[in-house]
């Protein structure tokens, strides 16, 4: 009987695999420029970390691999983690809260139910949390790193696009919306609904001059952003601040040299957001997103410490990550074909082969020796080395190991 | 003509419709009349399980718990069925993607699923606001995927959801904080001083179809027919309303001090139950109760009962909603085998109710035992349909014996009936072995025994005075079992 792969979950080829570590490798490496350091958590966590919050939607919420595992009789319910951050806020209030800054990034697939079966119920991605700070310059640091790493794997044309969810929540509830309404419309915004908010303009044609111009803000400048700001100077006093630091951003990325586009309207991501909202876009795809949570931790009973973040989705990556750019295995392959006799001496300069930077295979019948740049000979009698140059289509017949070795070459040969 | 051909022949052109025992069966069966259906033999008292249309060669008919019926036809078993809209929801809920569909509301059946709470005096409360409730909420329900969904729903910080197999509207408040329980549409005050905190679902009866299935032709004429002979009327299925705010008694789970809290079975297990509290000297009145009556009177010092599902006693012990029940081993198992580390312990073995945990398939089957069973599954390309009413027994068992890709088909009763059509082997009990025998089944493993045992808690929380009582409850039932 045919086993099937389970539906909505995929494999990774080895060329896929291939594509996975060269951005995982570009991922952490920018990460640890930037001195951040890596941390992991478990797939499995109570369901109750993610409801205790408040800060999923119950859309997402409902979309969790829930279920209950064999310690399971309390009806306490786990889940495989639905999401990066929440677990790796948690993991800073257990390990280091109370000791200021902390500059976090993980490598972890996450898990979302999704009914058709045809999209990726687990997906992988690249996190990076920045806790303890609130300045803009620690959003647009975030901003400014996702972007490292998408040029460092290669792919151009890329855009961010700003909201900014301390702007949307003080504009609904200036909107005069209940609490239950202003969550609902949140969320719709939240799940990428961004025709939400011109919904909402729709039903009230007398909105004031300048809440209709927030709810349409769109711009690729700060001083488009100042422009509207000037529109409201005395009235909207709790929009400001929010207004304020969105303009200190953008005037942050303008000084850094990036390109952006505020869409107020389109500010997909978590419910958990409170300030800016940004996404990474190519060609309409998503590549990812991330924004500032300063509610989260102290929900999570972790006192009063911001954060911001973002994630790199590597699915869609690993589509746009040009082949030849892989990581791929190392360049030299020896293939060496050995009596039994001289089976010790075999393993030997096979794993001196290694330690210098080669392939060294033992022949075990089924590999092809055109995918092998040296054939390498042991015998129990001399002569005991044959070494065969496949690229050149020369033969050698070096006296000892040492002398395979130079032949061969290793890390220091070109 | 090979066999093989006439089989898929009859499979190919057979239509297949599970029926409603219970509360939907009589206005069902007056509907499938009107229709024309031929299937007269479909009425209360019928004993019959499995009908044959008299009007149309190949519809066939099974009348299921309801609870079943969505489960049977989402896996294909059946291509139509009839069941209130509370159980189909209740299979999406947990798994949207189940190939169901609803066709339509059939206009009768109408009920709402309401979640309820224990009145008393003290603050009042909405649906909206036990969402803001403090600590952690226990809802108890025969409905545990639409709880689950509902606690999310309303953004419940903490929650736990206790599955129940019956007798929901009895938990509250002790054992439970809420409670999801069908009633009627608009209904505000249930049994036992409960009352709706606002309507979660409503119901009616539905015709649901396979999902591929649905464009089959036969399949539109007999949905065709059955709308044809609907009584004509609006459905019933408007939105829920939110109910007045109630006043309510929702107090954390502490155990309730010094009082014993005993869970006494419902069901056949009864009548033994009160012979043991009468050896051993304990009075009870109310028990079994003739008016459904789920509080007796227990005449005992510090103690209280409540009558639930035996299903239910483990996992209630267990997490320190009744101090000690009267269960069955084999339901205790089921909960042992789901959750090892559960402290759900058997205290003393009562005696009465002794079964056998049996493994089931037809006569015809060719096969003795479990070893030909598995040499059976082998040779065949589709994977083993298990159903029973434990599905971790019958789920561990299959895995223990390596039944290839073998699928577990839970069932809420009568599950002798699933042969040999809806399943292939069956995890039961059996006292005689009689009624196997005449469903034409055979029997070709025994997993175990189970008789009716007294259960507590290995982490039970109580102070000397509690403790004491509970020693002494035990004893003269364990006195009650050596004197009988």
């Amino acid at each position: 009987m045919r086993v099937e792969q389970c539906k909505g979950f995929r494999d990774l080829s080895p060329q896929e695999m291939g594509r996975f570590r060269f951005i995982a490798r570009a991922f952490r490496e920018c990460c640890f420029g930037w001195g951040f350091s890596e941390v992991r958590t478990p797939t499995l966590e109570y369901l109750h970390l993610f409801t205790a919050t408040g800060t999923l939607t119950p859309g997402m919420l409902g979309r969790v691999y829930s279920f209950l595992d064999w310690d399971g009789w309390s009806g306490q319910r786990v889940v495989l983690r639905p999401d990066g951050t929440i677990p790796v806020a948690r993991f800073y209030i257990d390990n280091l809260a109370g000791k200021g800054l902390a500059k976090l990034f993980y490598l972890a697939n996450i898990f979302r139910f999704e009914e058709t079966g045809k999209e990726a119920r687990e997906r992988w991605q690249g996190g990076v949390e920045l806790i303890g700070v609130s300045s803009p310059l620690a959003d647009v640091e975030l901003m400014v790193m996702a972007l490292e790493v998408l040029t460092k794997v290669g792919v151009k044309g890329v855009g961010l696009r700003l909201s900014h969810a301390g702007i949307i929540r003080s504009l609904l509830s200036r909107l005069r919306l209940s609490p239950r309404e202003q969550a609902q419309v949140f969320d719709q915004i939240l799940d990428g609904d961004s025709e939400a908010l011109a919904e909402i303009k729709s039903q009230r044609p007398r909105l004031g001059r300048a809440l209709a111009a927030l709810i349409e803000l769109k711009g690729d400048s700060s001083a488009a952003l100042k422009e509207v700001r000037a529109l409201f100077d005395h009235g909207l006093p709790e929009i400001t601040p929010h207004m304020d630091n969105m303009i200190s951003i953008a005037e942050l990325l303008e000084a850094a040299g990036v390109r952006y586009r505020i869409d107020i309207a389109s500010g997909r991501g978590f419910e958990y957001y409170t300030g800016v909202i940004f996404e990474l876009y190519k060609d309409e795809r998503k590549l990812g997103g991330g924004g500032r949570y300063d509610a989260l931790i102290p929900l999570m009973g972790g006192g009063e410490v911001p954060a911001s973040g973002f994630a790199l989705y590597l699915d869609p990556l690993l589509e746009l990550v040009a082949p030849e750019t892989a990581l791929r295995p190392r360049a030299r392959r020896v293939l060496i074909q050995v009596e039994s006799k001289v089976i010790g001496s075999g393993f030997e300069i096979a794993r001196r082969l290694r330690e210098a930077g080669n392939v060294a295979e033992f022949q075990l019948g089924g590999q092809e020796p055109a995918d092998f740049g040296w054939l390498l000979e042991l015998k129990d009698e001399a002569p005991f080395f044959i070494l065969t140059d496949r690229t050149r289509k020369q033969r050698f017949e070096p006296k000892d190991a040492d002398g395979v070795l130079a032949l061969v070459g290793g890390r220091d040969v070109a | 003509m090979p066999m093989g051909f006439w089989r898929w022949w009859v499979a190919e052109m057979s239509l297949k419709i599970a029926l409603p025992k219970g509360r939907l069966m009589a206005e069902t069966a007056a509907l499938l009349n009107r229709a024309g259906w031929g299937l007269a033999e479909y009425r209360e008292k019928s004993r019959l399980y499995r009908l044959r249309s008299e009007t149309m060669p190949r519809l066939s008919a099974k009348v299921f718990h309801e609870r079943d019926i969505p489960i049977q036809v989402a896996i294909g078993n059946y291509d139509l069925g009839i069941c209130g809209l509370d159980w189909v929801e209740e299979l999406l809920a947990k798994y949207p993607s189940s190939a169901v569909e609803k066709v339509r509301d059939l206009g009768y059946g109408a009920g709402a699923l309401h979640l309820v709470a224990s009145k008393a005096n003290g603050a009042t409360a909405s649906l909206d606001e036990v969402s803001s409730l403090a600590g952690g909420l226990r809802i108890a329900s025969e409905y545990p995927n639409l709880a689950e969904s509902l606690a999310l729903d309303l953004r419940l910080r903490r929650f736990s959801v206790f599955p129940l197999w019956g007798g929901a509207e009895v938990y509250p408040p002790e054992s439970a904080d809420l409670a999801l329980v069908p009633g009627r549409v608009g209904q505000s005050l249930f049994d036992y001083e409960l009352a709706s905190l606002g309507e979660v679902q409503r119901y009616a009866a539905f015709l649901i179809v396979n999902k591929d299935r649905r464009q089959g032709k036969d399949i539109r004429e007999l949905v065709s027919s059955l709308e044809a002979a609907l009584a004509p009327g609006g459905s019933f299925l408007a939105a829920p309303e939110a109910a007045e705010p109630v006043a309510l008694d929702i107090r954390p789970g502490d155990g309730d001090g010094d009082t014993v809290r005993l869970a006494l079975p419902d069901g056949h297990q009864q009548q033994p139950t009160l012979d043991l509290l009468h050896r051993a000297g304990i009075e009870i009145s109310d028990y079994p109760s003739p008016r459904g009556n789920r509080r007796p009177l227990i005449k005992l010092d510090g103690v209280t009962a409540k009558v639930i599902r035996p299903q239910d006693m483990p996992l209630q012990v267990a997490n320190g909603n009744f101090d000690l029940a009267v269960t069955g081993r084999d339901w205790l198992r089921e909960h042992l085998y789901q959750f090892p580390s559960s402290p759900a312990v058997e205290l003393v073995d009562l005696g009465f109710g002794r079964v056998r945990i049996v493994a089931v398939v037809t006569q015809d089957t060719v096969v003795s035992d479990v070893y030909g069973l598995r040499q059976l599954i082998a040779e065949r390309p589709k994977s083993l349909r298990v159903a029973s009413e434990y599905v971790n027994i019958a789920d561990k068992y299959a895995r223990d014996n390596h039944l290839g890709g073998y699928r577990v088909v839970p069932t809420w009763g009568a599950t002798e009936a699933f042969l040999p059509e809806d399943a292939d082997l069956l995890i039961e009990n059996t006292q005689t072995g009689r009624t196997i025998a005449k469903h034409n089944l055979k029997i070709i493993d025994t997993l175990g025994e189970s008789s009716a045992c007294l259960i507590g808690s290995r982490r039970g929380k109580a102070g000397p005075a509690k403790r004491a009582r509970m020693d002494s409850l035990i004893n003269s039932l364990r006195l009650a079992v050596e004197d009988a």
